[in-house]
């Protein structure tokens, strides 16, 4: 009798956030255990729910709704690693952990995100920041500012987008729009003038979204600057400042500071110049080794930062992975699929749908014609789709488990292109 | 909406960027910058080429990145193309203007 001795495999993920947790549940069911280990590397203690940090100012959301124990969600036989990581040695194919450690992969995917850079831009983080100064883009942040909003007596608020990309890119239009809603509540939206400051030409670039969705602003009297790209913030004066000499004046100004990737990136040479690593848009195969994969807020690929995206971005990369491991050409393509609620104000939310190669637009989701959600178009439905979607993210995206109706693959039926 | 440059029909947004990248050519480069005062010099076409070249790799431009680029610093961006320079200059090179996801 022949005793054959196997070498176990070993694929290792790095970031316990929304795309490295899915990607341990999928491959957890898919991978031979007699074969592979998988391993999930991070640091932190703490998994949030990214999308809930929008409701905390408002105090819609208590803290304690968007946060869960990372361990929780990792699944039994999996081995969870938790430490921050260093670099990666990608021609050694091992990653450095902070102690010192190493870890050797056959398969690596990084799934690091991204995060926010306030020392990117001058006067930031200077003397008004956290007085007049705020982000809700961290979870800190976003409770320091509920705690600033409750006592704010009105005036200027600049809502501002640093530059582009960022992670959820209508978080800060919905902060706009949900502030509307909360002065309104509060008997005061007549001492608070809303302004919402970006680098792009519009508070909505596409064409469908720009004629649908343009009356939103009047209608809830936000004023806007386009074209702005600030050089830095003058906390003597409160105002922003940008390189061709526009300023903006503030009383409390909302901004999304620079969203870079992982230090980690940076530290092992892998990204570009905000730290995003260069990945195929189809595969998810990074351009920097073939086995490296990378998912999430990490890729440079050019569709949303999100959740939804890495959910989808999730089942493609599970069949590439199957794939890679049987050594033949990946054939799996990720279209970009982006679905997204976005919070209108006054109870109401839209929903969009869309991908690399067809902007948002209108018409019935999931079940063409029928619906229930209708696409960009406001309805309390949506509204509690969204507030669902806690539920959703924590009971079944997570753990992988299947959303009925909601596929990886755009589908363009019940929607209005022409 | 279509529009004759230097002689040639070429398809355009309602802002004026071309529909398709293979309809742009040097001379319409040369028409859209002066329909923005502004005339091509030799460090106008390294930034116009290496925004050209992100675009085919698929890469968002921001003007940090542009900053960021070893080409120009933001300084000099905005000298080169005074007025929203971002929007201005990816007009010029013929590519999509940077865009979110709404």
């Amino acid at each position: 009798m022949h005793y054959k001795v196997l070498k176990m495999k070993r694929l290792v993920i790095l970031g316990a956030g929304t795309g490295g947790t899915i990607m341990a549940n999928h491959l957890k069911k898919e991978l031979d255990d007699k074969k592979w280990g998988i391993t999930i590397v991070d640091g932190r203690k703490q998994h949030y729910y990214q999308p809930g940090f929008l409701f905390i100012p408002f105090d819609q959301y208590k803290p304690e709704d968007v946060v869960k124990p990372i361990q929780q969600f990792i699944p039994e036989g999996v081995d969870f690693v938790n430490i921050s990581v260093d670099k990666i040695n990608a021609a050694q194919h091992q990653v450095v952990l902070a102690n010192g450690n190493t870890l050797l992969y056959d398969i690596l995917i990084i799934a690091t995100g991204s995060e926010i850079a306030p020392d990117e831009t001058e006067g930031m983080q200077g003397d008004e920041w956290g007085k007049s100064v705020f982000t809700f883009y961290d979870f800190e942040g976003a409770i320091a500012l509920r705690d600033k909003l409750k006592n704010w007596q009105g005036g200027k608020l600049v809502v501002h987008i640093t530059e582009m990309p960022i992670k959820c890119p209508v978080a800060p239009l919905e902060f706009a729009f949900l502030a509307d809603s909360f002065f309104k509540d509060k008997g005061m939206r007549d001492k608070v003038e809303i302004t919402y400051v970006t680098p792009l030409s519009g508070a909505f670039t596409k064409p469908k979204t720009t004629e649908t969705l343009n009356y939103l602003l009047k209608e809830k009297n936000i004023h806007i600057k386009t074209d702005f790209a600030i050089e830095s913030v003058d906390n003597d004066n409160k105002q922003i400042l940008d390189y061709g000499g526009k300023s903006v004046p503030f009383d409390l100004l909302v901004t999304v500071p620079t969203n870079k990737g992982s230090q980690v990136i940076e530290n092992s040479g892998l990204g570009d110049e905000l730290n995003f690593v260069p990945t195929d848009k189809a595969t998810l195969q990074s351009k920097v080794h073939p086995d490296i994969f990378v998912l999430g807020d990490a890729t440079n690929v050019p569709t949303s930062k999100a959740g939804s995206v890495v959910h989808f971005e999730a089942e493609i990369l599970t069949e590439n992975i199957l794939t890679y491991i049987k050594g033949q050409k990946l054939e799996e393509e990720f279209d970009g699929h982006a679905n997204c609620f976005i919070e209108t104000g006054g109870g109401k939310a839209l929903l969009i749908d869309f991908n690399y190669d067809h902007e948002p637009v209108t018409g019935t989701f999931p079940i063409a014609g029928i619906g229930p959600l209708r696409l960009l178009k406001e309805s309390r439905f949506n509204h509690y789709g969204k507030l669902a979607f806690k539920w959703v993210y924590w009971n079944m995206l997570l753990k992988a488990r299947p959303i009925p109706f909601v596929k990886a693959r755009m589908s363009i039926a019940g929607k209005d292109y022409n | 909406m279509d529009k004759i440059i230097s002689g040639k029909n070429i398809s355009l947004t309602d802002e004026g960027f071309l529909k398709d990248f293979a309809q742009w050519d040097k001379d319409i480069a040369d028409a859209l910058a002066a329909e923005n005062q502004i005339v091509l010099t030799p460090r106008h076409w390294e930034v116009l080429t290496y925004i050209q070249n992100e675009f085919k790799n698929d890469v968002p431009l921001s003007i940090r990145k542009i900053g960021k680029s070893g080409i120009v610093d933001i300084k000099e961006f905005y000298q080169l193309f005074p007025v929203a320079p971002l929007k201005t200059a990816t007009k010029i090179a013929g590519v999509p203007k940077p865009v979110s996801c709404i």
